[in-house]
């Protein structure tokens, strides 16, 4: 057993847990933050993507001792309903989803992509450093491919995306 | 009790809701992350479940050490068929149709690799899966059989559900023999697994004998009673909530061992369980496609008309249980021809039981048949489209029937010219682009069933304006929560905003299976006639009341509309349903309805929803992965309540289609029958960067027979003939036909080699 | 998964000397180990998390023109780190066409060189592996083994090495640099990884205890930036292994290719450098009988190792393919799709 402390959606969280909890399984099981969800356990969908100091990753793939001091953002942090963030709306809009188990992991990934976008990952090769990351739907597809949708809903989603990174631009 | 009425004659037009494009009204629940699907569930003092599977897939296990997972910290009790208690219904007795035979730990028979043969118990989801990866089992194995060659042969009694094995039409063998030319295909198409995001998952509390479940479960009204018959126990003590389902494609119909045994160790433990099945879990038992071997062959005359279509199929099921593809019934509605012959033989594999998967059958048989309707085409020397116009079916050829509608030469239309189908190079390895490429073109038809399942829905209407619309639909991302909504306000005549609605309850009316592409039809049918049955209340009690407008209009038709009831005729006359109420003292009005589709029509008429796929591939010439570009597709599917909604679904089952042509295949090692590929990373689904440019356009239909509202469904439409689209694309690239699927670099190498040689 | 007792120390030396004790693991990423541990493939009986030890996050260009990059840079901040981008591109490039956006974030450097086979077999308790205990068997000889290897295997392992970073890493002649309970050493990549001759999983060059603190990437390695590409062959458009890929790195001068660095990746349970291959170009044009002679060099030995022959033709293609990317030069900027057999323009087909 083990006493973390996580800075959750801006709160501070204490968790009181066996060393091989996920912090995956810490959200869902402890902390009663079900949004993240589980669709392999393995770190090969994306559904239980969430944010740790502002970096996306797969929660399954970490366990929660780990963190103690970090802040993680869940998608109960981006919004919630009457205070929908631009990019949860454009989903609704764009119906990036169907059955919506990968959307929450969807949402957090995306909203992290858009950072490392204006971040511009990767800037260009050979140094020059002054080209900006342009948004084109192939680099959309290709930095979502680590968030699996079994219904397919993948069209919409870039579409939905596309508004949501126009509009903050 | 009384008859659940019939739709009623006068107000069969659907009004404001159906047919607009409305965003989801679970859409902000989704994208919040507060739809509740079963494992969110966490109620107080719970336990969690995981099973333990066998490493053997046919066998007995002779002995089970759970000491060391007894002495786990955490592991409160570990269920073995020493300690479990029989069911009430024995778990091998099929007692209807649907139900599936399953291992619920009572006995040491081991059917296929992963089957339940322990389940532990724990304080902690972390104890209970160390637990089970404590149980040490000894086994008695025999060697698996997996694959055709070694699997058992056998001849079926049925396909599918219920469909006979065989069937043939016209004179086959004289046709045959008038032919001139003939093309042939074999492919072999593997076993495939749903894989829904959501991994089948059970939470259970017994309160005396009454249940409480949460479970993803696409046909609630059957769920109801299967449970209870598993457990001895009425089904009104039952309760199952389903309100979400993170996928189902066809795998969340039927009860599975795993979720009954949570049900049953809640009762054993007298506290609420939670199990949830691992992505490993997810490969034996909840069901899967078959796999098939299929041969196909068209025979036809100087003119190039199909004479005789045959299509054989070996398809795979379980050692202990039937339930085979019907691939080769794929193509009996399909091109037109005078005699068909059609035939399924079987095959055990040491698997789980098969079951519908995403387009049963038909995904499955058309993507054989479409290749060998493009190997005719080239033996014709024709272009593929002008091929299949060229036998274009006007009538049923297995039976002669009329389609009730088929706008299909219209889908041919639309997408070709979308997609730019012009001057397609008759021979293959003519086009490349610009980077050096091998491009490639096909297409294919997409055909799916539309069946109409006996729904049943309420409605209510209050004094205060206020109503209530009620199913226990499914929704598992189809769209139900949307789609029926407005067709149940439409029936009521009033906002989708301004009514309540509900479905995935097993409290509420059985809203028949959320499957077959039949779920709009049927279960939107119901709800659209249980308002009505409102409406047509409400309009007995106004034109009986003398200070209503209405008053002695009891001949004519009246219509509702936004809250108000007016004659069709005039429509000024009229008056708003709470005026109507509140004159006449009425608390509230319960209408009771189920769809229609009139049985004459299904006598006379064959009901389909059609299609067609027009698919681009862009090949490396050196290396040959493949990447489909381009994927144009336009449908006909009747009355459609929701475009935006229809095209998620068209373009969802597309996208299906990239995945059965170049990803999806369920590898088993051969000795020991164990799956390898259980997990996203060994069983491929396509990822976005995998997705073409894609377009589903509709294509307008009017059915009039199909049922009351003419609603045909889409859900499964969009992998039939994309999958064969892509193949014939391939071809068109590169000049090789894989023996497969799904198309594999290293078969398309082979091919190549093969060429130049 | 079996309990674990979990330490955080908080410098190098506490780590050593925790991770000194039989039965404890280092603890980085955890992508690779987290896995391995959930499947019960791997049951250490410690885990020692190094996450905070920060000496070893930075990436510092040294005096002699190497590259030091610390064991715990991440993959995603190492493949957009101006260095690499500018003198290793071939390295940017590798990294971004493996696995996610997630992934890339969580895994390090020297989990990377860790990674364990993917083999399904050695993945399942249940089935026999000599990596899981010597002496086992093993089941993927004469199972499903149509992604196995095809050069420098035996019949005691025929997995191959799933990472893609390692395969330029290896071109170039990396230096793997090793801190432990008997002080710190460097060793050259090859040596990190030995033939499976005797059996040796990835991180069998290390004694209990040590710890990979850093990678180096030589300076003369510099020379290529002009000219290197990492492509790779798979099933789908991304996210997936490799089914066979290639770094291919030139210099080129006078019209005839001076130095040439080759490694092959999918092939072999080390990320494969071909050495052979590399003469062969030595003085040669650039042109594709260069390269073809070049790839039937690197393949010369190639066996299959069962349902696997096909992998011998695509990665002598694969690195025809990658050889002719190379001589085109690198892009001025990143493909859409990094290293895709799609990214490559016409003359390299």
């Amino acid at each position: 057993m083990k006493d973390t402390t996580l800075r959750i959606n801006g709160e501070e969280r204490k968790l009181s847990a066996d060393t091989r909890t996920t912090l995956l399984d810490a959200l869902r099981n402890h902390l009663g933050l079900t949004g993240s969800k589980k669709g392999c356990d393995h770190g090969q969908c994306g559904a239980c993507t969430v944010m740790v100091n502002g970096r996306r990753i797969n929660s399954c793939l970490t366990l929660a001792c780990m963190h103690d001091g970090d802040e993680i953002t869940t998608v109960e942090g981006l919004g919630e309903p009457g205070n929908l963030s631009p990019l949860q709306a454009a989903f609704v809009k764009h119906d990036g989803f169907q059955c919506g188990y990968c959307t929450p992991g969807q949402i957090c990934s995306a909203t992290a992509m858009l950072e490392e976008i204006k971040d511009n990952w990767p800037s260009n090769v050979s140094g020059s450093l002054t080209g900006e990351a342009k948004l084109t739907p192939e680099e959309i597809s290709e930095r979502m491919s680590g968030n699996l949708c079994r219904c397919a809903a993948y069209p919409n989603i870039v579409d939905a995306i596309r508004e949501a990174a126009e509009a903050s631009s | 009790m009384a008859d659940t009425p019939m739709v009623a004659a006068h107000h069969v037009r659907l009004g404001s809701n159906s047919g607009q494009p409305m965003t989801r009204r679970d859409g902000i629940a989704k994208v919040t992350g507060t739809a509740t699907y079963a494992a969110d569930n966490h109620p107080q003092n719970l336990l969690h479940a995981v099973f333990a599977g066998a490493s053997i897939a046919r066998g007995r296990v002779t002995s089970l050490d759970i000491k060391a997972a007894l002495a786990h910290p955490g592991v409160v009790h570990v269920m073995t068929p020493d300690n479990t208690p029989a069911l009430s219904q024995d778990p091998d007795q099929k007692t209807t149709p649907f139900t599936a035979r399953i291992d619920v730990l009572q006995n040491d028979k081991v059917r296929y690799a992963g089957q339940p043969i322990a389940v532990i118990l724990a304080e902690t989801l972390e104890a209970a899966v160390e637990g089970a990866r404590l149980v040490k089992a000894t086994y008695d194995s025999d060697q698996a059989r997996i694959g055709f060659d070694d699997g058992e042969a056998f001849a079926p009694e049925a396909v599918g559900i219920s469909t006979p094995p065989k069937f043939s039409t016209g004179d086959f063998e004289g046709n045959r023999k008038k032919a001139t030319q003939s093309a042939s295909v074999e492919m072999e198409t593997p076993l495939q697994y749903h894989n829904a995001m959501e991994t089948h998952a059970v939470v259970a509390e017994w309160d005396g004998d009454h249940v409480t479940v949460d479970m993803p479960n696409q046909a609630i009204g059957l769920a109801k009673p299967g449970i209870a018959n598993y457990f001895g126990i009425p089904p009104e003590n039952v309760t199952l909530r389903s309100p979400y389902l993170g996928g189902g494609f066809g795998s969340k119909a039927v009860l599975f061992g795993p979720q009954m045994l949570g049900i049953l160790a809640a009762r054993e433990m007298k506290r609420p369980v939670k199990l949830v099945l691992k992505r490993g879990q997810m490969f034996g038992p909840v069901q899967h496609r078959s796999a098939t071997r299929q041969t196909v062959r068209y025979d036809m005359d100087a003119d190039n008309r199909f004479l005789a279509f045959e299509h054989t199929a070996n398809v795979s099921t379980s050692s202990f249980d039937n339930w085979l593809d019907g691939a080769a019934n794929a193509g009996l509605s399909l091109y037109a021809t005078p005699s068909i012959s059609v035939s399924h033989s079987g095959t055990r594999f040491d698997t789980g039981t098969p079951g519908a998967m995403r387009a049963p059958g038909i995904a499955t048989g058309s993507a054989v048949i479409e290749c060998a309707i493009d190997v005719a085409a080239e033996k014709a020397g024709m272009d593929p489209l002008e091929f299949r116009l060229l036998n274009y079916a006007e009538k049923d050829p297995s039976n002669g029937k009329p389609y009730s509608a088929k706008a299909l030469r219209g889908c041919y239309k639309a997408a070709a010219d979308s997609f730019g189908w012009k001057d397609r190079p008759l021979k293959p390895r003519q086009m490349r682009d610009e980077n050096g490429l091998l491009t490639g073109w096909g297409m294919g038809t997409s055909i799916f069933h539309a069946p109409f399942f006996p729904a049943k829905a309420r409605a209510v209407l209050r004094k205060d304006g206020s109503a209530r619309a009620e199913t226990s639909g499914a929704d598992m991302g189809q769209g139900a929560w949307t789609v029926l909504w407005q067709m149940a306000a439409d029936g009521l005549g009033m906002a989708a905003d301004d009514i309540e609605f509900d479905i995935g309850h097993s409290d509420l009316p059985d809203g028949s299976v959320a499957g077959g592409s039949a779920h709009t039809a049927s279960a939107g049918g119901a709800l659209f006639a249980a308002g009505n049955d409102v409406i047509r209340q409400l309009a007995e009690i106004a034109t009986q009341d003398k200070d209503s407008p209405l008053f002695g209009a009891g001949n004519e038709r009246v219509l509702g509309e936004n809250g108000r009831l007016f004659k069709a005729e005039d429509p000024n006359v009229g008056e708003s349903y709470t005026d109507i109420l509140q004159r006449a003292g009425i608390e509230e009005i319960e209408g009771k309805g189920r769809g229609n589709r009139d049985k004459a029509s299904t006598e006379t008429y064959a009901m389909f929803s059609h299609g067609a796929v027009f698919a681009e591939v862009k090949v490396d010439p050196d290396l040959f992965q493949v990447r489909v570009t381009r994927l144009v597709g336009a449908f006909a599917a009747g009355r459609i309540i929701n475009p935006r909604l229809a095209q998620s679904q068209l373009t969802g089952g597309m996208i299906w289609g990239v995945g059965f042509a170049l990803h999806e295949e369920g590898i088993h090692d051969k000795r020991s029958g164990r799956p390898l590929n259980n997990d996203f990373a060994g069983y491929h689904i396509p990822v976005l960067a995998d997705v073409p440019h894609l377009e589903a356009l509709l294509v307008d239909e009017e059915d009039p027979h199909v049922n009351d509202l003419g609603v045909k469904g889409v859900g499964e439409l969009g992998i039939t003939g994309t999958v064969g689209a892509i193949a014939n694309a391939v071809w068109h690239a590169t000049g090789v036909r894989t023996a497969r699927y799904p198309i594999k670099i290293e078969d398309l190498l082979k091919g190549a080699q093969a060429l130049k040689a | 998964m079996k309990a674990f007792d979990y330490q955080r120390p908080e410098t190098i030396a506490e780590a050593i000397k925790a991770a000194s004790k039989p039965g404890a693991s280092y603890y980085a990423g955890g992508t690779n180990l987290l896995d391995l541990m959930k499947v019960g493939v791997r049951t250490p009986d410690s885990l020692i998390d190094i996450t905070r030890l920060d000496d070893l996050k930075r990436i510092e260009p040294q005096k002699d023109g190497s590259l030091r990059i610390g064991a715990l840079v991440r993959n995603s901040d190492l493949a957009r780190n101006v260095d690499i981008l500018s003198d290793y591109p071939a390295i940017a490039e590798a990294l971004l066409s493996g696995a996610s956006g997630q992934l890339r974030n969580s895994a390090t450097v020297g989990g990377n060189l860790m990674q364990q086979p993917r083999c399904a077999y050695f993945y399942d308790p249940h089935s026999a592996c000599n990596l899981h205990e010597v002496g086992e068997g093993c089941d993927a000889l004469e199972g499903e083994n149509g992604k196995h290897a095809v050069l420098g295997w035996t019949k005691t392992c025929i997995a191959v090495h799933p990472s893609d970073f390692c395969v330029p890493l290896a071109a170039m002649g990396a230096r793997v640099v090793v801190d432990g309970p008997d002080g710190s050493r460097e060793i050259s990549i090859d040596e990190f990884y030995t033939l499976p001759g005797s059996v040796q999983p990835p991180g069998s060059a290390l004694k209990q205890g040590e710890i990979i603190t850093a990678i180096i990437l030589p300076s003369d390695a510099k020379r290529f930036a002009p000219r290197a590409r990492y492509i790779k062959l798979r099933d789908r458009t991304s996210y997936a292994f490799a089914i066979v890929s290639a770094a291919a790195m030139l210099h080129i001068g006078d019209g005839r290719i001076k130095d040439a660095r080759i490694a092959l990746g999918g092939v072999a349970a080390n990320p494969w450098r071909a050495r052979e291959a590399e003469d062969t170009l030595n003085g040669a044009e650039a042109n594709e009988a260069s390269f073809k002679k070049a790839a039937d060099a690197a393949l010369a030995d190639a066996k299959p190792s069962g349902d696997n022959a096909h992998k011998i033709e695509l990665a002598r293609r694969i690195l025809v393919r990658a050889l002719k990317a190379a001589a085109d030069g690198t892009p001025p900027k990143m493909p859409d799709l990094p290293g895709s057999v799609f990214a490559v323009g016409k003359e390299a087909r």
